[in-house]
Order: C-alpha cells, then structure tokens, then sequence
C-alpha cells in the first residue's frame, strides 16, 4: 500500500526544501551564534557580575532554550504565513495536490508536520551550538529538540489555519510585529515571567510560547518534572485547536 | 444505466452564498468521447469542472463519475482522472522533471516508474530538452503543456481542461490543441471548458453551450450551426453610427436575420454572395464587407443576445 495522503504532502515539502536546503543551513548555524554571543555571553557577563544568577542558574544557561523555542516559534510563523499564501493563492500548489487523492485536510495536516519537523531540525542544530559553547547544562537537553518541535507545531497549528483564510498577505506583518514579537520578548524567554507586572504575568501563562520555553529549560537544565506535562497538554491543545480550524479553513479555500 | 459514462450528471447544482453558479445542469459522457463546455466568463463552467473533477461538493442533482458516487468515493476517482485547472500549479522552484516526479508521488506512484514515465510524457509535450531547467524559466505555453504532461501522470481514463489555452499566444494555443488533439485521437476522453469558439469547433465532438448556469444548447458543433443559424453570415461595418442605422432600416428584406451589434451589423444569410449583391439594390453602400461561414459565436449570439468574450 502506498504512503497515506499526508506523508506525500510532507515529501512534496522535503523535495522542495531539498532544492534548498544548503542556503539555509548558514542561518541555522549563525542564528544561535549571534544570539547566544550577544545575550547569553554579552549581556549575561553583565548579569553575572551585578546579581549572580537568574532562577539559579548562570545567564547563558537560562536563555539559551528560551532562545531554542522562541526560535522554533520564528520559523513556524515564518513557514505558516506567506508559504501557505503561496501554495493557495500565489503558486497555487495546494490546488494541484487537491486534484489528485490528496485532500485538503491533507494539505493542511502534512504542511502543519512538514514545519514542526524542520523547527524541529533547526532545533538540532542549535542545541548542538549551544551545547558546544557550553549553554547546555544536562544531557537531559535532547529533549528540548521535540519539545521545540511542539511549539513550532502549536504556532504552525494556528497561523496556517488562518492564512488560509486571506486573499491578500496585508496582515501578516501586522501578526508578526504584535502577536509574536510581543511573545517572543515576554514569553519568559530573555527573563523569568516573575519579573513581568502581576497582570501581565497571568497573560503570559496564555502564551503557548512560555509553555514552549519552560519545557525546553526544564529540558537542557535537566529539571524535567512530572508537572511539566502540564506544559506539553497545553501545547498539544492549542495544536488540536489548530487542527480542527484549519482542517475547515483549508477545505473552503481549496474545495469551495 | 447505459454501460460506459464516464460522466453522468442530472440536475447537478452549485450554490454560492447568494448566486447559483451552475443551476440544474445535466450532461452525459461517453468513453472516447471528447466533450465541452462553452460559454462566456461566469457561465460555471469552472464549478461544473470542480463539481466532476471531485473538488468541490455539488449541492443538488446525481452525479456520477467513472460509475462512482464523488461524495464518498472522490479520492478513487481523482486517482483515475487528470486535471488541468485553468491557472497554472506547477512548482517553480523545481526542474520541469520533478514537477512530474512529485506530481506522481500525490498519486503514490512508484518513485522509479515515475521518471520513465516523465521521460516519455516530456517526449510527448515537446519538452524533453528542457527536462532540467526550472519551470520559472520556461514561456507561458511550455508551462501549459508541462501542467498536460503532468495530468498524464497516472495514466488517467478521463482528462479534464478547464480553458486550456487562455493566456497564450496564437502559436502556443496550436502547439497545445495539436497535442490534445492527439490524445483525442489516441482515444482518450477529454472534456473542456473553454470561451473560444474556434477551440470548440476543432476539439469538442460534443459541446454544451452554457449561459448563466444553464445550458441553453447541446450537440455537435456542426449540428448547432446548422440548427441555430445560418449557412452564411455577411458582416457589415458603416462608417458612423447613423449611417448604421439608416442601413438597418432598409436592410430589413436582406437574408434571413439581422443582428445589430455596436460596431457592426450581422446579416444570416443561407447564401451570403447573393445576399450581398442584393445590398446596393436597396442602396446599402457599407464601409467594409466580410462574407463568412456561421460559427459557435453566432449560435452564442442567437441563443443568449450576448457575445462569447463579453
């Protein structure tokens, strides 16, 4: 029997990316140099010096997996946003796939895999920076790949689900300068969100970016609790959540 | 029913929030048949082809495709058709070869049969030099016959075109007929949708001609012309808008029928050379004269008062 529907959609992705791949590779590499130089060495020498550590541990160590899944969540919305515009309105792509057996909630479900998956390898290959320069505590740390993977998969659930529902891009920038970029700096990435005012604390309890990063830190830090599957519940809902909007919002646009 | 309809569609409805695109059509294909559906822009040809191209669900009538029910068995049928959508869907990024390589993989088509096929399929559309290139190089035609070489993937019992040659130049549009001719040839069964009337005449045994949702007429294009028009139509252009009508009114013994148009008047005439030796007799001197065959265009324009490209 031949591969069900959705593993197609996803080889379509890899052939694509394949053609690709090499120039990406250098920003996976530098993303997490830049990052980590600046901040974890930068910044957190700062830190070190004026207040010690921060929630027990020295700076480098506590950004480095906020950094690991925020940048998961960056490449989900960059993946979920004018790609699926792409492959609805611009290239049309998708309309190809649904003329054949593949159908649109196919689509939907191997783009949504195919973006977690390559979140999931640019996790990889931070986790390997990070681990060579030292921000990587605990072997426990493999675990933030999936956990990163996960967050992509929660944002790539939502956004590609609602790109599908635009005829134009106009408001995906707007979505990236105030939905994630707000995210991305509160989110307990860069500082414990005990720091943040009360209310906004609360807010960033909605993230599903925080719950993205607690994993990820209780990952490399080697802190994994049972409490924790708190966080991938959370995660995995907002996928499911995800799932059955976009399952919709891809059927009316390919299938109308 | 009748053994091999590849489509059979009775009352079949398309409902959009507050207009019906296509209203209780109903058609019949046979194998080997090459069939069309003419009109003009809106006429739901687009959606009748989704509605048998199992991509959008019909929302009244029976519909059959290949002898099966779309509503529960769309994904065995799409495995046995090939569509050409109107806009183009290839990858642009991807060679002309991949393009098919992947395309086959949608239908889980062994990855090795696939690139023979694609060599063979590349043979037939003329691209087999370009089997490397990116498809974001390649002229609007090639891009076409790459989008037919594809379709032809899976070797599909039933081919379906929506406006296969909108958007390209005279040549291209030949090139493309040519080689659908030769698939119709080759006993393929082709349907199309198409607004020329000149693509009609040359591919379609069959054709419907839909206005508005409906079908307002339905049979070979030989036997519409014959039925709806006449043998002859002569074409006359005046200079100016009142010597057009002061010819109106005196032309009204001339041929058989008249249509005024904004530019030009049509005279249907069962034999246009006597007709238009008839004209300077009521004292008709035009500014030009064309004497033609009638066409599918003048049974469009019978039928619905309208022009095909309008």
């Amino acid at each position: 029997m031949a591969a069900p529907p959705v593993l197609r959609v996803v080889e379509h992705q890899a052939y694509v990316f394949k053609s690709f791949w090499r120039g990406t590779l250098f920003a996976y590499v530098l993303n997490p140099l830049l990052y980590l130089g600046a901040l974890g060495f930068g910044l957190g020498a700062l830190i070190t010096q004026n207040q010690g550590e921060v929630d027990g541990l020295p700076y480098v160590e506590f950004v480095a997996p906020g950094l690991m899944a925020a940048a998961a969540m960056m490449a989900a919305a960059g993946d979920s946003l004018w790609p699926i515009m792409a492959g609805t309105k611009w290239l049309r792509v998708f309309h190809a796939m649904v003329a054949t057996p593949i159908a649109p909630r196919d689509v939907y479900t191997g783009t949504v895999i195919w973006t977690s998956l390559r979140a999931g390898m640019g996790a990889i290959v931070f986790l390997a920076v990070a681990a060579a320069l030292g921000a990587i505590p605990s072997i426990w740390g493999v675990v933030a790949i999936p956990s990163a993977a996960l967050t992509a998969a929660a944002f790539a659930a939502v956004l590609s689900a609602y790109a599908a529902t635009q005829e134009t891009d106009l408001r995906f920038t707007v979505i990236m300068r105030l939905g994630i970029m707000p995210l991305f700096l509160l989110s307990g990435t860069f500082f414990p969100i005990s720091q943040l005012p009360d209310g906004l604390q609360a807010l960033a309890w909605l993230s599903p970016l925080w719950h993205g990063v607690e994993l990820c830190r209780a990952s490399t830090t080697g802190t994994l609790a049972l409490v924790d599957i708190v966080h991938v519940a959370v995660l995995a809902g907002v996928v499911l959540c995800g799932w059955l909007w976009g399952t919709r919002t891809f059927a009316a646009k390919l299938a109308p | 029913m009748q053994r091999d309809a590849m489509i059979d569609a009775t009352g079949l409805t398309k409902q959009f929030a507050d207009f019906t695109a296509v209203d209780h059509i109903s058609v019949r294909v046979e194998r080997g048949e090459s069939f069309g559906f003419l009109g003009p822009n809106g006429a739901g040809k687009t959606s009748t082809m989704r509605m048998i191209g199992c991509i959008s669900e019909r929302d009244n009538g029976h519909l059959t495709v290949l002898g099966m029910e779309p509503a529960n068995q769309g994904a065995a049928i799409r495995a046995r058709l090939g569509v050409i959508p109107q806009e183009d869907t290839l990858d642009l990024e991807l060679t002309v070869a991949d393009n098919i390589v992947i395309y086959g993989r949608y239908f889980g088509l062994d990855r090795a049969q696939i690139k023979q096929r694609a060599d063979e399929l590349l043979e037939f559309v003329q691209l087999a030099d370009r089997r490397d290139d990116r498809v974001d190089v390649l002229s609007g035609g090639m891009r076409r016959r790459l989008m037919i070489a594809r379709a032809l993937v899976n070797q599909p019992e039933l081919i379906l075109l929506d406006e296969p040659t909108t958007g390209l130049d005279p040549q291209a549009r030949h090139l493309v007929w040519e080689r659908l001719y030769r698939l119709k040839r080759d006993g393929a069964t082709l349907v199309l949708t198409t607004h020329y009337m000149d693509e009609a005449e040359q591919l379609c045994d069959r054709l419907v001609i839909m206005d508005e949702g409906r079908i307002v007429a339905e049979g070979s294009p030989r036997s519409l012309i014959d039925q709806h028009s006449t043998r002859d139509v002569v074409e006359l252009r005046f200079a100016d808008e009142h010597a057009q009508q002061l010819a109106v009114s005196l032309l009204e013994t001339v041929g058989q029928r008249r249509e005024v148009l904004a530019d030009r008047v049509l005279i249907y005439s069962n034999d246009g050379d006597a007709d238009v030796e008839r004209l300077s007799a009521v004292g008709i001197h035009p500014e030009s004269l064309l004497v033609r065959r009638s066409t599918l265009e003048d049974v469009f324009l019978k039928l619905t008062g309208r022009s095909l490209d309008e």
